[in-house]
């Protein structure tokens, strides 16, 4: 096996057990049935298999909004701690997706997102969702997260 | 029936149940319509699979953004004459406080019924009314002929 080959075994025996991780901590995404499929500096991709509890509309078997919704505010969560120097916890302080196209029925959504600035307090990111290209999306989400100031701030509900 | 015949026979028998049990997300969600007051109120029921940060533990934001979205669009086939399904051209979701596990109602108000576009806003919340958790604003077209 080549070197190349080594990093790259290494890369996606990293990414199982981050997906693991992810799922085991967030059960709404593990019900949703989301996975990671790579990550990169300030970047995060993540798939949304097509599943028949996730519909919205049973006449045509389009996927429900919210479920579109919810992987790019998982996978923009996933660029933010991508994008951090070292883990504290993050929320969501806005979401504004623009629904382009319906997604196509059976098919699974990608998501692609971004962190393209990092403040002391405030996280910036963007992100697309896509079926099979970045260049054909179905939606695009603009967010801002709130970064921790110490690890266990809104442990102790300082966030609520 | 397909949906526009649903909601058209929903809002005769005021079965609030039978618009919102044909849509498998719905259930997933646990969602329901109430009223309340007169008001039309989409309720959220906790379940554990909603939670997005278990060392809270705090709702998803993904789950409480759907809950938003869900009570716009039934605000709207509520209120409306004719039967359209909306679509959801873009929502922005402002979170104000962490969401408990608990359960979480929202609900939406029309602030511009345009003949092509509607803007409604939606607030949740969960115990106590005057703290809500999030916000939305959002825009959907309401073109017959289409859904």
């Amino acid at each position: 096996m080549s070197a190349g080959d080594d990093a790259r075994a290494a890369r996606l025996e990293l990414l199982r057990r981050l997906n693991r991780g992810f799922a085991e901590m967030v059960p709404h995404n593990r019900a949703l049935g989301m996975e990671l499929v790579s990550l990169d500096d300030a970047d995060a991709v993540m798939r949304l298999p097509y599943a028949p509890h996730l519909v919205g509309n049973p006449d045509t078997g389009v996927l429900h909004g919210g479920a579109v919704s919810s992987l790019m505010d998982a996978c923009c969560g996933a660029a933010v701690f991508m994008a951090l120097a070292e883990p504290v916890p993050i929320a969501t302080l806005d979401l504004r997706i623009d629904y382009l196209k319906p997604a196509a029925p059976g098919q699974d959504v990608i998501a692609h997102a971004c962190c393209y600035k990092v403040t002391r307090n405030v996280a910036f990111v963007r992100s697309v969702a896509f079926h099979d290209s970045e260049a054909d999306p179905i939606a695009s989400a603009v967010g801002a997260f709130m970064l921790a100031t110490r690890l266990g701030h809104w442990q102790r509900g300082a966030g609520t | 029936m397909n949906v526009a015949e649903r909601i058209a026979e929903a809002r005769r028998t005021r079965d609030l149940a039978a618009l919102t049990d044909a849509v498998p997300y719905a259930a997933f969600l646990g969602f329901s319509l109430t009223l309340l007051d007169g008001e039309l109120v989409g309720k959220m029921r906790y379940a554990d699979h909603l939670i997005g940060n278990p060392a809270l533990p705090a709702l998803h934001g993904g789950a409480i953004g759907a809950l938003l979205e869900s009570t716009a669009i039934f605000q709207i086939l509520w209120d409306a004459e004719t039967i359209v399904l909306p679509k959801t051209v873009n929502i922005t979701v402002d979170y104000l406080r962490s969401g408990r596990p608990l359960d979480t109602f929202a609900r939406g108000i029309i602030t511009k019924h345009g003949r092509r576009v509607v803007n409604v806003r939606v607030e949740a919340w969960q115990e106590d009314r005057t703290r809500p958790i999030a916000l939305a604003n959002g825009h959907f077209l309401i073109l017959p002929g289409d859904g």
